[in-house]
């Protein structure tokens, strides 16, 4: 029986059970890295209808560890819902009454779509470390060529968080006829030496644990969970605010009392590998490693003589740019050198930093500012489609 | 009644003193009113600087471009000459550095537009002079320990800084209580002009 309290039923809030589709490709895919991927699979959810003159429809784009299915349930007993449920479904920003949402699982990913835990045809094995690295502008191509499916030929708005706002932006320059709106949330125009340490220092975990195989631990009965494990800790540190964490866990003790050993002995402590052994029970350690490396690698800026400016100058879409105070990981600074690309464009832009003190995962929360200012900028472009 | 009459006799002026499909900077843009008339009524692309959180929600309601910025810390990030106007209503006396802010103001943009209330109004002589307390009034309904209004100035105030920054004024209008450019604010404008609204530039014509 499920609990009654819990929304798994479709409401005024809330979508309720969703159920994901996969869609085949036949067509290689030239990969900004040289090669091709001769077919593949990409997974995806979708939340409300499509009107008929298919002009509603929003593509949300997943950060790091993100996938498909960022709303709803799967079942009536799923204890979690999508990792985005706090803003998508009935009368929330991205409201289902009005929009098509549809939601992608990445390449590279490890939750459906083609990825390293996937079979290679050519030799029937897993990819595992032979998966070719895909970046931001890969997953736009790949993402374009779903829209082709589904039949549409401009989103209403393209919206993501942190990576998932890199691809926002990215879909602005490389695609400006097929969206009329990018909504770019706790992102940042190109990784700063700090942030590629962070993802080394990730990755060099996953790489030295004697059960990675380099890479191939698919055809063995383990996994690198332990460098897995660190990776996230050491990545969630970065998700969260000096504030946040102070006001979640202090300094409390876990057994009311030192014990002078290695052991855990702070909250916090068992926090954090609380979060990273659940992460690693559901997530891919090559896939982490190839989405780290599509952070470090994203440059929209690259193929336009480094000048995020004459970059930008391509796009058509209006822009919502979001970023919030106490987010360290990509800090309002880094959302105002793209605002200020963006001006210096002569783009249609808004930006608000959001002052709130849970830091980078703020993106994921119902924040009330946050929510007010997203669901104002998503009900302007409600009013343009029903024009 | 009176405040929503002059907010638009004010916008009015503006209005009437920016061409056509100019780039507009309006710094402290409020709810956005004064952008959403000059996209609508002169076709000019502009983007509005803002720090109050309601306010922004505001404009995003309307469709203006607004950015979250405190003028205050700095407008360096905007290039020079990357605007042909730069407008700030009824915050140049809200600011810490009201000279450093024109400067800025006349760097980023060709033109600019200021207002401002005009603190040497009689209404203002009148309450200091009888009262010997600052004057508090529907314009400037604060009391000083409360008011934002750090930098107060009368129009002659103004004009000795645009003077001493050897600012080229291009045009000047005063408007009284009534939110009308009335015969008295023409003559005497320090004395019974309540808001100013000057059309400035740096280089001389």
């Amino acid at each position: 029986m499920s609990d009654p309290k819990k929304p798994v039923a479709p409401s005024e809030q809330e979508i309720g059970v969703v159920v994901p589709q996969a869609q085949h490709f036949d067509t290689p895919l030239l990969l900004q890295c040289g090669k091709t991927l001769p077919e593949y699979e990409i997974v995806y959810e979708t939340y409300g209808t499509l009107n008929p003159e298919k002009s509603n429809a929003v593509l949300i784009c997943h950060a790091l560890s993100g996938h498909h299915h960022a709303a709803g349930y799967h079942s009536v007993d799923d204890k979690r819902p999508g990792w985005w449920n706090a803003c998508i479904g009935p009368n929330k920003p991205l409201d289902t009454n009005t929009f098509f949402i549809v939601s992608i699982n990445n390449l590279g990913g490890c939750h459906g779509s083609t990825g390293p835990k996937s079979l290679n045809p050519e030799t029937q094995k897993a990819y595992g470390p032979d998966f070719p690295i895909v970046t931001s502008k890969d997953w736009v191509e790949s993402q374009a060529r779903l829209a082709d499916l589904l039949e549409i030929k401009q989103w209403a708005a393209v919206v993501g968080g942190s990576l998932g706002g890199m691809q926002a932006l990215q879909w602005a320059i490389d695609y400006p006829e097929r969206l009329r709106h990018s909504v770019v949330i706790a992102a940042a125009p190109i990784l700063s030496a700090q942030n590629i340490a962070f993802n080394e220092i990730a990755r060099k975990a996953i790489l030295s644990d004697p059960e990675f195989h380099g890479g191939h631990y698919y055809e063995t009965d383990s996994f690198p969970k332990t460098g897995l494990i660190l990776a996230r800790m050491l990545g969630h540190i970065t998700y969260l605010s000096d504030e946040a964490m102070r006001e979640k866990f202090g300094r409390e003790l876990r057994a009311g009392e030192l014990k002078f050993d290695y052991d855990i002995e702070f909250q916090v402590e068992s926090y954090l590998n609380y979060q990273g052994e659940e992460f690693s029970k559901n997530f891919d350690a090559n896939t982490y490693l190839l989405m780290t490396r599509a952070l470090d690698y994203f440059d929209p800026a690259a193929e336009y003589n480094n000048d995020l400016t004459q970059a930008l100058s391509r796009a058509k879409c209006r822009f919502m740019v979001m970023s919030f105070t106490t987010d360290w990981r990509f800090s309002p600074e880094r959302s105002q050198e793209i605002v200020d690309a963006l001006i210096e464009a002569d783009k249609e832009v808004s930006y608000a930093e959001i002052d709130c003190p849970q830091g980078h995962d703020s993106f994921l929360l119902d924040i009330p500012r946050y929510t007010a200012l997203f669901t104002a900028y998503m009900d302007g472009i409600a009013q343009e489609i029903n024009q | 009644m009176n405040a929503q009459k002059a907010l638009r006799s004010d916008l009015n002026t503006i209005i009437d003193w920016i061409e056509p499909e100019s780039r507009v900077l309006d710094l402290g843009c409020g709810d956005g009113t004064l952008l959403d008339q000059l996209k609508q009524h002169r076709n000019i692309h502009g983007y509005g600087l803002e720090i109050n959180p309601d306010q922004i929600v505001e404009c995003v309601r309307k469709g203006v471009n607004v950015i979250e910025h405190n003028m205050d810390e700095s407008l360096s990030n905007f290039k020079t000459d990357s605007f042909d106007m730069v407008v700030m209503t009824q915050a140049l006396q809200a600011v810490h550095y009201p000279d450093h802010v024109i400067d800025e103001m006349l760097r980023i943009g060709k033109e600019c537009i200021v207002t401002f209330p005009n603190f040497a109004h009689w209404r203002c002589r009148f309450y200091l002079l009888t009262k010997g307390r600052m004057p508090v009034s529907k314009n400037l309904p604060y009391t000083w320990y409360n008011t934002p209004n750090i930098h107060l100035c009368t129009f002659k105030d103004f004009e000795a800084l645009c003077h001493r920054k050897s600012l080229s004024i291009l045009d000047r209008t005063v408007i009284d209580a009534n939110a009308n450019a009335s015969l008295a604010s023409k003559l005497m404008p320090n004395l019974f002009g309540e808001t100013a609204i000057y059309h400035i530039t740096r280089h001389h014509e």
